[in-house]
């Protein structure tokens, strides 16, 4: 849909064609780049959402989602403009800031964190010290809470590397592995362990609250128009909103996306999925609009982040979050 | 007349539908019997027979699965022995850049089925100055494309090399798509390969092959088994890897279709299958839309399941059509059989049908009816027979009933002329004297039968002289009325008013056994009575003594000489005795009807009883008083027939007194 020509309309349809505002069509669109983290999955699924329900482009926004995984980290994707938007945990941008990067965080999706330590119970363990002198698989990106959960706890683990599956941990070469609950945690059930088989531990029940998935642009992306500050974050929360209130319409739009990346996907996990990211997304204060990052969530990642030494000062968080909520509490 | 014709319209067709359901009942019995016993070899048979087919059918889809598993496991095997003699070779010698890319050449120019093969070296470990170093050459087309040299390319974090690694030995990668090579589900071999540093084994890198599966789906999409019947290839995750229906694959497990659809059943057979395990169960429709059976082996070298599927309507088309036959059969034999049985009994019945249609018409009277002859030697025949002598039985019977009421009738219409005949001898007009105010008079008899053979008498001698009598003649019927009447025509025509009671009875005994050849008798007992002064002459022949009850009412016996009664021998003499009777005594004369009724429990009523009523009774009126005796017996024997001749006669002597009885 880059221009407003008659095959845009027929495209986009009738229906759409009587919502969008009439400015929509006589002036060119914005166009805007938006990277989701990772291959298509309904952890993006308010994205996918918003792009076919036309809600960026009432707003005047031409975005084009750019495809995610793991060739496309998109940290490098933002700073090398390569994308204008990307979703990035909260964690790595504040790594990013901390080190001069000027992006900004727009919208905070994630509220908990869906980062979990899944463990076999016929390794013998149950309990956070049984982890002790286990194998335990991490993600190379995503270390700090795990190091902090295993300092917190007092165990010495066996750091193996976890590749961007479950395999390892299925075929039994770790005792433990790192997983996120709205997808490697189903992906272990659906592979045939059965849920009284594991041991989970949350993140979030054990201090180390690291909310994740956020927009995040360039501040001076925010600058280059009005409509891009205001329409990207307001069209992405109503896609939101809109896929969890229609969730199987979603899943529909997910599993479109999913097939034209060759992505391995079936309905039953990205409804396990999208549900996940609706309980750690949604904010039970209904005077906090969705998408607020709360201070001390912030708080939280950066101290941590600091006592780990991964980071060596603790970023504004004013000059770091840019609340772009204008049209939609 | 209406209630007859309706009765006799409705008697046939009550006898119609009694034959039917006779017929009926015996058809409808047998043929539930033969149902049952049908029915339980059907379903014998057919329960054996679902077992067989399933047997037969785990045989077969074992047979297909096991040989599919061996003809996978052949070609990987076959391609697993290629990188793993690399990675040998790879430990034991050190290759250079050209010579490597040579040697994963020569791997894909020998093995057509290898798509694509890799050597992943260790970090540093090819070139201390490289990082990452993994040749990799696929084909593109007919052509060989290498993807060397030193690259930024981190494959560390990837399963095919970061598994064997970790696990120390080779795998099968799960299978995935490879979006370079035209979307075609792939999986690689790896196979880690180790170098001696200071007598340490240190892990240096990995060869791989990778491996198209349009191969094995090939293979698993062959099988066809039954009309319907399929094969599956899930991987170690319970992923898809081959499947009719194409978006099953690399998209769903069987896992994701349990949690789907909330079956645990197949969740549990998921397990099994992913676990290595082998066997043969039922499937419902959640997995393959119908109700199948499934065999399931595993791949060992994978790790992977195929699963042969076969519809269940499938396995049992046959036996469901042999036993809609069987039931079309049963249904069409029993439907015979029924008929055949109808047929049989009805026949069977017919004369028992026409032989109640007859007896119906004996039933109503009509005895001349032929009844039909049996030509069967069985029961029927027996029955017919058998009614045939009732009917004749009967016939003769009612003839000779007929005859013996009609001569009933006759002497029963004589005998009630002779008891007219009977009575009118006796005197039956009270008062019989009514200007005779002296003495008042009552008697009654009650014959026990038609006629009887008691006797009573009485009348006047002269103006001042009563005779008066009372007899019992030995039997009863009529031959003792003969004999009674002519005791009493003897004894009122010999009676006159210069003879003496003795001599009354002297004479008529002697006339009486003039040529008494049936040695019949009789009691009499009688008394000539001066009414004007009370004197009273009496003789007894043989007969109970009479009461006598003197004006104070108390009743005591007569004294009466014990003697010969009349008709027994013919020169006896009797005795002429003399009272008088004060004013206001009475007599009782009576029969032995009276002392010797019985009641229910064979009791006479006895001279006792007789006396003690007597005593209680203040009346001196001559028919109440006899009334109140004949009251008195009735009472006492109650609803007992009479067995004999009741007879009572009662006189009150008033003297001058004259009290009036007619109140009365």
């Amino acid at each position: 849909m880059k221009d407003c020509g008659l095959i845009s309309i027929l495209k986009t349809g009738v229906l759409l064609f009587c919502i969008l505002p009439f400015s929509a069509f006589c002036q060119d669109l914005q166009r805007v780049t938006f990277l989701p983290q990772w291959t298509p999955q309904a952890q993006f699924a308010g994205y996918y959402v918003a792009v076919q329900k036309g809600f960026y482009q009432k707003r005047g926004i031409d975005l084009r989602l750019l495809a995610g995984g793991p060739d496309s980290p998109p940290a490098d994707m933002l700073l090398n403009r390569k994308t204008d938007f990307a979703t990035l945990f909260l964690s790595d941008a504040i790594k990013l800031r901390s080190k001069g990067v000027d992006l900004v965080n727009v919208a905070q999706i994630g509220q908990k964190s869906g980062f979990i330590l899944v463990a076999k119970k016929s390794s013998g363990i149950n309990s956070p010290k049984d982890l002790n002198g286990k194998r335990v698989s991490l993600w190379s990106d995503f270390q700090i809470q795990p190091l902090a959960f295993f300092k917190k706890h007092q165990v010495q683990v066996t750091l193996i590397p976890q590749t961007y599956t479950i395999n390892l941990f299925l075929r039994g070469g770790v005792d433990a592995a790192c997983a996120m609950w709205y997808n490697e945690y189903h992906t272990i059930l659906n592979s045939g362990v059965n849920a009284d088989e594991l041991t989970t531990f949350f993140f979030d029940q054990h201090g180390l609250n690291f909310p994740e998935d956020g927009i995040y642009c360039l501040s001076e992306t925010l600058n280059k128009d009005d409509r891009i500050r205001q329409g990207v974050v307001s069209a992405s929360i109503e896609g939101w909103r809109y896929a969890f209130d229609h969730p199987d319409e979603a899943i529909d739009i997910v599993m479109t996306y999913t097939q034209e990346a060759h992505i391995g996907a079936n309905r039953v996990h990205q409804r396990w999925m999208l549900d996940r990211i609706r309980d750690i997304s949604v904010i039970s204060d209904k005077n906090t609009p969705m998408g607020t990052l709360s201070p001390d969530d912030f708080q939280t990642v950066a101290s941590e982040l600091k006592s780990g030494g991964i980071i060596d000062d603790i970023p504004n968080i004013n000059e770091f979050y840019v609340p772009c909520l204008d049209d939609l509490r | 007349m209406t209630s007859q014709i309706l009765t006799n319209s409705m008697s046939p067709a009550w006898m119609i539908s009694a034959k039917k359901s006779l017929a009926f009942k015996i058809a409808s019995r047998t043929l539930l019997g033969t149902a049952c016993i049908f029915f339980a070899v059907f379903f014998y048979n057919y329960t054996i027979s679902r077992q067989t087919v399933l047997k037969t059918v785990e045989d077969n889809t074992r047979y297909l699965t096991l040989s599919t598993v061996h003809k996978i496991e052949n070609t990987l095997l076959g391609i697993e022995k290629v990188p793993l003699y690399l990675a040998a070779s790879l430990e034991s010698q050190v290759y250079t850049r050209d010579i490597l890319l040579k040697g994963i050449e020569n791997v894909l120019n020998t093995n057509p089925e290898i798509y694509g093969a890799m050597v992943a070296f260790e970090p540093f470990s090819f070139d201390p100055q490289s990082r990452y170093y993994a040749p990799y050459i696929c084909r593109k087309g007919d052509q060989l494309q290498s993807y060397d040299a030193e690259t930024t390319f981190n494959y560390s974090f990837w399963d095919w090399y970061l598994i064997p690694r970790e696990l120390g030995g080779p795998i099968w990668s799960e299978p995935y798509f490879d979006t370079e090579g035209g979307n075609i589900v792939m999986t690689t071999f790896s196979a880690p390969f180790y170098r001696k540093i200071h007598d340490d084994k240190v892990f240096s890198g990995v060869v791989t092959a990778d491996l198209s599966l349009k191969w094995l789906k090939n293979i698993i999409s062959e099988i066809k088994i039954y009309q319907s019947g399929y094969a599956f290839l899930i991987s170690q995750t319970g992923v898809f890897v081959s499947h009719p229906n194409k978006d099953l694959i690399m998209n769903d497990s069987i896992f994701s279709i349990a949690e789907a659809t909330g079956d645990m059943e197949l969740r549990t057979i998921g397990r099994n299958m992913i676990h290595g395990k082998e066997g043969f169960v039922p499937l419902n429709h959640n997995l393959t839309g119908k109700i199948s059976r499934m065999y399931y082996a595993p791949l060992q070298s994978t790790g992977w399941s195929v699963g042969v599927v076969v519809p269940e309507d499938e396995l049992f088309a046959a036996l469901k059509s042999l036993t809609l036959e069987l039931v079309l059969i049963g249904a069409v034999g029993f439907t015979m059989l029924f008929l055949v049985i109808v047929f049989i009994s009805g026949k069977m019945i017919r004369p028992i049908s026409v032989l109640a249609d007859k007896t119906a018409e004996i039933a109503k009277g009509n005895l001349d009816i032929d009844l039909p002859v049996s030509k069967s030697n069985d029961e029927i025949g027996d029955l017919t027979t058998s009614f045939e002598n009732m009917r004749s039985a009967l016939k003769e019977y009612i003839f000779d009933l007929k005859e013996t009421t009609a001569i009933k009738e006759r002497i029963e219409s004589e005998l009630k002329v002779a008891h007219t005949i009977q009575m009118s001898f006796l005197p039956k007009h009270f008062p019989p004297f009514p200007e005779k105010q002296e003495f008042d008079i009552y008697a009654t008899l009650i014959p026990a039968r038609e006629v009887g053979g008691d006797l009573y008498d009485f009348f006047l001698l002269d103006d001042k002289h009563l005779f008066f009598s009372i007899g019992d003649v030995s039997g009863k019927g009529v031959p003792a009325a003969l004999f009674m009447a002519v005791t009493k025509t003897l004894m009122k025509g010999i009676a006159t008013e210069n003879l003496t009671p003795s001599d009354i009875l002297e004479r008529t005994n002697r006339e009486l056994c003039v040529d008494n050849d049936t040695m019949m008798f009789c009691t009499v007992f009688c008394c000539i009575l001066n009414f004007e002064t009370g004197e009273l002459a009496y003789s007894n022949a043989g007969h109970n003594p009479p009461l006598i009850i003197s004006a104070e009412h108390k009743p005591e016996w007569l004294k009466v000489a014990p003697e010969v009664m009349l008709g027994v021998m013919e020169d006896i003499g009797y005795k002429t005795q003399l009272t008088t009777l004060e004013p206001g005594a009475s007599l009782i004369l009576y029969t032995d009807g009276v002392t010797e009724a019985m009641d229910h429990e064979n009791k006479l009523y006895s001279n006792d009883r007789l006396i003690q009523m007597l005593e209680m009774e203040k009346s001196d009126c001559a028919q109440e008083l006899v009334e109140n005796i004949i009251l008195s017996v009735r009472e006492f024997v109650g609803a007992v027939a009479q067995s004999d001749d009741i007879t009572v006669l009662a006189l009150t002597f008033k003297g001058d007194s004259h009290p009036d009885c007619s109140s009365l």
